[in-house]
């Protein structure tokens, strides 16, 4: 199992280095796809099944497909060269690395990070469902108001003016 | 040493089972494409092939050997690495699925227990829905990589029209799920099994189809869409975009793109057949080896019909304008869908209370 | 079983990678993906947290993360369209006419 972990790790790091450095959209999005479909085994190894399935239907399935289907509308071929931003181009970097040696100075000082061995956790779709149903309802019911709002939001703006 | 046995068991048994699962699916595939190519014949009163073989029984070999050896065309302008992606793309997803699909009982065999199944996953139907709604991708991949007006157009009405039908799919299969509460699908036969009674005598069999007609319909008609076929088959619409997605598309390429096309009808054939018509329940008798086999044969004339089926309305139904097909799929299809939703959930409340 | 700290390194990574590139790309699409890299960092680290914690709740954040990014991506991507139609172009730097 620890095997599977570095695999999808690495594919999950690889995948993610191509989306901000690919030069075309299509090719980002795609390796999108591919981080959000490695993730997705890493859920199963850690037995959340039904986030993992939910992940490849509705993220992979549904939104990046938004994504392509825009990109392929506006034929958005190349990423125009920048002639902005030094700022990003000099100081980005170390600043990355900077955060990145931050959070992991937080994380292994941290002593609960050292955990092996949780008890069991039952994360089946009825699982899922009794606690979203009983504990989670109202959560549940709100965000049914944000999507009629963002359905409503898409459609007055992607609508042509007469 | 018995555990080493047991793993070894379940290896070549898991082999064994995924070349004769792929090898039937794919003599079906071929086979689909015949019986088409003969049943629309006789619909427009011609006689189909009929000279390579009996009765052109030998054509599907002799089209993949004609594909095998055509040249293979790749566009100039073409995003190359994507053009190569999306074929194998579309082959490989349309295979997945049928690792999940059983089709028979379980027999014994030197005292192990064996399922007709490759896989029985407790979370089976969102695995199939997970590598369906994958499948856009070849399609809307190929319209785009190939850098032509054509396939463009039918690469952006597929995902269009995809996305919109898949919600009716799951919406659809949703009812089923409350009847019978798993995912898994084997577990959704088995509440099937038996019959309906009127006076003791056995009238209906217990069957999804006849507690969920609406469900079916709205499973069935946004299956159809998925597959791209008529009267949904916009995205390679020929007389208006030529060959839809894969006009530039030649040779081996064209054939994957092709077989994926039927591989997928067959896998939401096999779907509709286990969630609404019993999958393999039938009429049992005979020697134990009958047993075994009847069950099979049943589920794979059941999916037969619907293969039929698809066929015949190839034959007979029009194609809708792409403005029509989008009004059925969100106000008509998808209201229904959430009306059979609501409607089962109140039942199944009241008989509980 | 792989510690929690490994799941919260590759989640870090990937949510800097996604912070990255938030700051260097200029297309407005890229950058949007970007954003949905870091909301698949912090999904990985909730799930993880809830595995060793035991607590199904952490899952529930997840699904409630998608139903928004979902719901953002529609209204993202609609802006994006309107913006092409008034400008022409998919870079940020071109879209400065908030500007003083």
């Amino acid at each position: 199992m620890a095997i599977l972990f570095y695999i999808f790790a690495a594919v999950a790091v690889i995948a993610g280095l191509n989306v901000v450095l690919q030069r075309r959209p299509v090719y980002s999005a795609l390796w999108l796809i591919v981080v959000l479909c490695a993730l997705a085994v890493e859920y199963l190894l850690l037995g959340a099944v039904f986030m993992a399935f939910i992940q490849i239907i509705v993220y992979a399935g549904a939104i990046m497909v938004l994504f392509v289907l825009v990109i392929m509308l506006l034929n958005a071929h190349h990423e125009e060269p920048t002639h902005g931003s030094q700022f990003a181009q000099w100081l980005g970097a170390p600043l990355v690395v900077a955060l990145l040696v931050e959070i992991g100075v937080a994380v292994w000082s941290w002593p609960g990070a050292a955990h092996v061995n949780p008890p069991p956790l039952r994360a089946g779709p009825k699982s899922v469902g009794d606690l979203l149903f009983h504990q989670y309802v109202l959560p549940f019911e709100v965000t049914s108001a944000l999507i009629l709002v963002a359905i409503l939001g898409a459609v007055v703006l992607a609508r042509k003016e007469s | 040493m018995a555990q080493f046995a047991e793993a070894h068991f379940f290896l070549i048994e898991s082999v064994v089972k995924i070349i004769v699962v792929l090898f039937v699916l794919l003599t079906a595939v071929a086979y689909v494409v015949w019986l088409e190519r003969k049943v629309v014949a006789r619909i427009q009163s011609r006689w189909g092939p009929y000279w390579v073989g009996p009765h052109g029984l030998l054509q599907p070999l002799a089209d993949g050997l004609k594909f095998l050896f055509k040249e293979d065309i790749v566009v100039q302008d073409a995003d190359k690495v994507i053009y190569w992606m999306a074929p194998f793309l579309a082959f490989t997803l349309a295979f997945l699925s049928i690792a999940v699909i059983p089709f028979g009982g379980s027999f014994q065999l030197f005292g192990h227990t064996i399922q007709l199944q490759i896989t029985d996953l407790n979370v089976g139907l969102l695995y199939v829905f997970a590598v369906t709604s994958l499948g856009v991708y070849s399609i809307a991949l190929a319209g785009w990589s190939a850098n032509s007006k054509y396939p463009l157009f039918g690469g952006l009405r597929s995902s269009a029209q995809m996305i919109s039908y898949e919600l009716s799919l799951g919406l659809g299969v949703v009812g089923v799920l409350m009847i019978s509460g798993t995912l898994s699908l084997r577990g959704v036969v088995t509440p099937q099994v038996g019959f309906w009674h009127i006076a003791g005598i056995p009238f209906l069999p217990r069957w999804n189809v006849f507690r969920q007609p609406l469900g079916f319909l709205v499973y069935f008609i946004a299956a159809i869409a998925e597959t791209n076929r008529i009267p949904f088959d916009l995205p390679e619409g020929e007389t208006e975009l030529v060959g839809g997605f894969h006009t530039e598309y030649s040779s081996f390429k064209f054939a994957m793109f092709f077989i994926a096309e039927y591989a997928n009808m067959v896998t939401v054939s096999c779907l509709a057949t286990l969630l609404f018509f019993g999958g393999w329940l039938g009429p049992l008798f005979g020697p134990y080896w009958l047993r075994v086999i009847l069950p099979v044969i049943w589920f794979c004339l059941k999916v037969f019909c619907f293969l039929f089926f698809y066929i015949w309305m190839r034959g007979t139904l029009p194609r809708f304008r792409y403005d029509q097909l989008m009004a059925f799929g969100w106000k008509v299809l998808l209201p229904l869908g959430f009306l059979n939703v609501l409607g089962t959930s109140f039942v199944i409340a009241w008989l509980h209370s | 079983m792989v510690p929690l700290s490994y799941y919260l390194a590759l989640s870090a990574v990937l949510f800097i990678l996604g912070t990255a590139g938030f700051a260097l790309r200029r297309n407005i699409i890229t950058i949007f993906m970007c954003i949905e890299l870091m909301l698949n960092a912090v999904n990985l680290a909730l799930i993880a947290f809830s595995r060793f914690l035991s607590d199904l709740g952490g899952q529930l954040f997840v699904f409630f993360v998608i139903v928004v990014a979902a719901a953002e991506a529609t209204v993202g991507l609609a802006i994006i369209i309107a913006l092409y139609r008034n400008h022409e172009s998919l870079s940020v730097d071109k879209l400065d006419s908030m500007k003083l």
